[in-house]
């Protein structure tokens, strides 16, 4: 099986709205997914129908391989977006009771928490109530929650809200290090910086309907413009901007550099190779930068969001 | 069902563990024994008093009257004059009773007058006003020379026995009993169902407000948890009702015997009936056996069924309704204008209910003992006084049918209203909710 999800033409409408148009999006095994779009776009609904909080209009869900069904629960971890704990609860006390609701025994509960409290070094906090927590160390306690039946798949939706870059961190190793285990992560978020540490795929989802999705790399290549970032050392910086502009299209740029060079976006036109443009500019000066302009997610996102209209 | 009863556990628990739930469990049966205590405790010690009365009798004719008892004593001033009388009352009795100077015996019961610092005790003016009439009947009686004997030989007391055409032997004393044990049922329906249902609503909203709504339902459906939030807290609620009930009863036979007070017999007015209660010494004993024969009598198997039944409907139709409500709105303030056609049945049932003692197979009784949302509380204060059994069914029947129309109609308003966060839903929200 190489797909552990398999979302097939979801469509759900609340009332007159449509939430989500006829989706499709397949999640590969052991990977980290993006589930990228806008606010309001209909991540959150897509999220809750895999969840089976709420239900489909139309289309199917297949969890390897098997349509989605009540005691798949268990197999699934939710962070959701909106999340909070029982704040007169203790802690332990507390994740025993999510634990069994997701369909552990209180036994093997208390076992698997003891080794993620260990692994945290939260142990002292067992007998504290939840009120009594900070939002980070709750977060920490969500987290735990969220993943310590050992499911298959997991989902979060924003999990580094709420958490300071030493927390984020290792909550960001531990998403890694449970996808290394065999974990399959749906890894929804804003944060473009962490969509492109974590994730292998993403899907972008924007009014309702998905507009992207693929391997994070090859959507890079597909979006890609042959542009290039260069440095450059020139006698006549006039002339050698008139002969590139010739060629090629030319912007202005910025980015650090030692010496006072001539910085410019250069992109190729007319079929014409990278190869081309290095034999070119060093026939004419004396290049101290290149670099391959490679869009990042954040870039992605904007763009098919833009094209999309 | 595992998931179930493990909702039930939790919510029990939640809510049992609550500090609020523990101070209200021990404080409220307190509070109530200690109050009605309290009153009794001032009635007895009011009535104990010994009160001084002094009195002007002109007429002469009333003296016979004044005869000292156990908690009044009377002083004859007429010596000192009325004027005087007056001043040495104030400063020293109770009061002072005048009866002006009359030869006529038609006459003498006019112009009788009781001065006194304050208003006097009701029961001190009542008790004087009998033995005057009396004194003054049994005058005119003599005057007419007949024999005041062979007149009171002639009096009957007369209670008429009343009896159904089934046979069940009733008397004015069943139907208090009958009053008290509807009324009893029915008001602790009422009461529960406004308790407990509120306390769902709280439930629900803290939910939402702590934002765990979504990690719990990512586990279990909505439907489950709400009948896990309504059962727990019922549980709660009864095991609160069976404290008060054993805590209270044990303290008021605590009481009782560590002062000697009779908590339920005792009247203000112990005084004042003292000769009435010598009438009745007689007739006491059987009416201790026909009170038990009322009780006997009462259909008590059929009552106490009925009350699990419109017990159990009647709470889960309104707590299902507030848990939907507490599920649409994001905080208590917002509840208001849903509240408000809640409670409107529930204290109409009340006020029918009242009625209901009148007039038990009135018209308005009967159609508000069969409409559901006001048969729970209606019905059980019936039933005392006998209820045809197709009446019964046909409410118990409209009751299991709106309980799961209403079940169903709150799971749905329940189910989306959890997810939905910042707006103020409106009642046609709340309809397009059930359509999605």
């Amino acid at each position: 099986m190489n797909n552990l999800l398999e979302v097939k033409n979801i469509s759900k409408s609340y009332g007159d709205f449509k939430a989500l148009n006829d989706v499709s999006i397949a999640i590969p095994n052991q990977s980290v997914f993006g589930l990228l779009g806008p606010n309001g776009a209909g991540k959150t609904t897509l999220i809750r129908i895999i969840n089976q909080i709420i239900m489909q209009d139309q289309g199917e869900i297949l969890l390897d391989g098997e349509p989605l069904k009540p005691a798949h629960i268990s197999q699934i971890g939710y962070l959701p977006e909106e999340r909070g704990l029982y704040k007169n609860m203790k802690v332990g006390e507390q994740a025993i009771y999510l634990a069994q609701l997701k369909g552990m025994s209180k036994l093997e509960a208390k076992k698997r928490l003891k080794y993620w409290f260990d692994k945290f070094d939260i142990g002292t906090w067992w007998d504290k109530k939840v009120q009594e927590l900070s939002k980070g160390m709750a977060q920490k306690v969500q987290f735990i929650v969220t993943v310590m039946h050992q499911p298959k798949l997991l989902i979060f939706d924003e999990p580094f809200s709420g958490f300071d870059p030493i927390n984020a961190n290792l909550i960001k190793d531990e998403i890694l290090q449970l996808k290394d285990e065999g974990a399959t992560v749906i890894f929804s978020t804003h944060r473009m910086e962490s969509v492109e540490e974590l994730c292998d795929h993403i899907a972008l989802i924007d009014k309702s309907n998905k507009i992207l999705d693929g391997k994070l790399d090859d959507i890079k290549r597909e979006f890609k413009t042959n542009s290039f970032q260069v440095g450059l050392q020139s006698e006549n910086e006039g002339t050698l901007k008139e002969q590139l502009e010739n060629n090629f299209e030319i912007t202005p740029a910025s980015f650090k550099s030692l010496e006072n060079d001539l910085k410019l976006n250069i992109t190729l036109k007319n079929g014409a190779t990278s190869k081309e443009l290095l034999q070119f500019l060093n026939q004419h000066a004396q290049v101290t930068h290149f670099t391959e302009i490679i869009p990042s997610a954040s870039d992605l996102f904007i763009k098919a969001v833009q094209n999309n209209g | 069902m595992d998931k179930l009863s493990l909702i039930i556990k939790r919510e029990f628990l939640a809510k049992v563990k609550n500090k609020s739930f523990i101070v209200m469990t021990i404080l409220s049966p307190l509070l109530m024994v200690g109050m009605m205590a309290l009153i009794v405790f001032l009635n007895v010690k009011n009535s104990e008093e010994i009160r001084t009365i002094s009195y002007i009798d002109e007429s002469h004719q009333l003296e016979a009257i004044f005869k000292d008892s156990e908690l009044t004593k009377y002083i004859n001033l007429e010596k000192l004059g009325f004027e005087k009388a007056k001043e040495i009352t104030l400063e020293s009795y109770y009061g002072l009773v005048h009866i002006p100077k009359s030869d006529d015996l038609a006459n003498l019961s006019k112009g009788i007058a009781f001065y006194s610092e304050d208003a006097p005790n009701l029961n001190v003016i009542q008790d004087l006003e009998r033995k005057i009439e009396r004194k003054i009947r049994d005058l005119k009686i003599e005057q007419l020379q007949f024999d005041i004997k062979k007149i009171k030989g002639a009096e009957t007391d007369v209670a008429i026995a009343t009896e159904t055409f089934a046979g069940e032997k009733s008397s004015k004393m069943g139907s208090v009993l009958k009053m008290i044990a509807g009324g009893v049922f029915g008001y602790l329906i009422f009461m529960f169902i406004i308790i407990y249902g509120t306390s769902v609503m709280r439930s629900v909203i803290e939910e939402k407000t702590s934002r765990i709504i979504e990690v719990i339902i990512s586990s279990v459906k909505p439907f489950e948890l709400m009948l896990g939030k309504i059962l727990g807290n019922a549980f709660a609620g009864i095991l609160q009702f069976i404290i008060w009930i054993i805590s209270a009863s044990l303290l008021m036979i605590a009481i009782s015997a560590f002062f000697g007070v009779d908590l339920m017999g005792s009247s203000p007015s112990m005084e004042a009936s003292q000769e009435m209660m010598g009438q009745m010494q007689d007739s006491a004993s059987s009416d201790i056996q026909a009170m038990i024969l009322e009780v006997k009598n009462l259909p008590l198997m059929t009552l106490f069924l009925s009350f699990i039944v419109y017990f159990f409907g009647g709470y889960l139709i309104y707590s299902s309704i507030y848990a939907a409500i507490g599920a649409a709105v994001d905080s208590e303030t917002d509840t208001q204008q849903f509240m408000m056609p809640v409670m409107l049945p529930l204290i109409i049932a009340i006020y029918v209910g009242f009625g209901v003692i009148e007039n038990p197979h009135g018209t308005i009784a009967v159609a508000f003992s069969i409409f559901p949302l006001t048969s729970p509380i209606v019905m059980l204060m019936r039933i005392p006084f006998g209820v045809p059994w197709w009446e019964l069914l046909v409410s118990m029947a409209l009751l299991l049918v709106t309980f799961i129309g209403i079940v169903w109609f709150a799971a749905k308003i329940y189910r989306v209203g959890i997810l939905m966060y910042g707006k103020k839903p409106s009642y046609k929200d709340l309809y397009k909710w059930l359509k999605y």
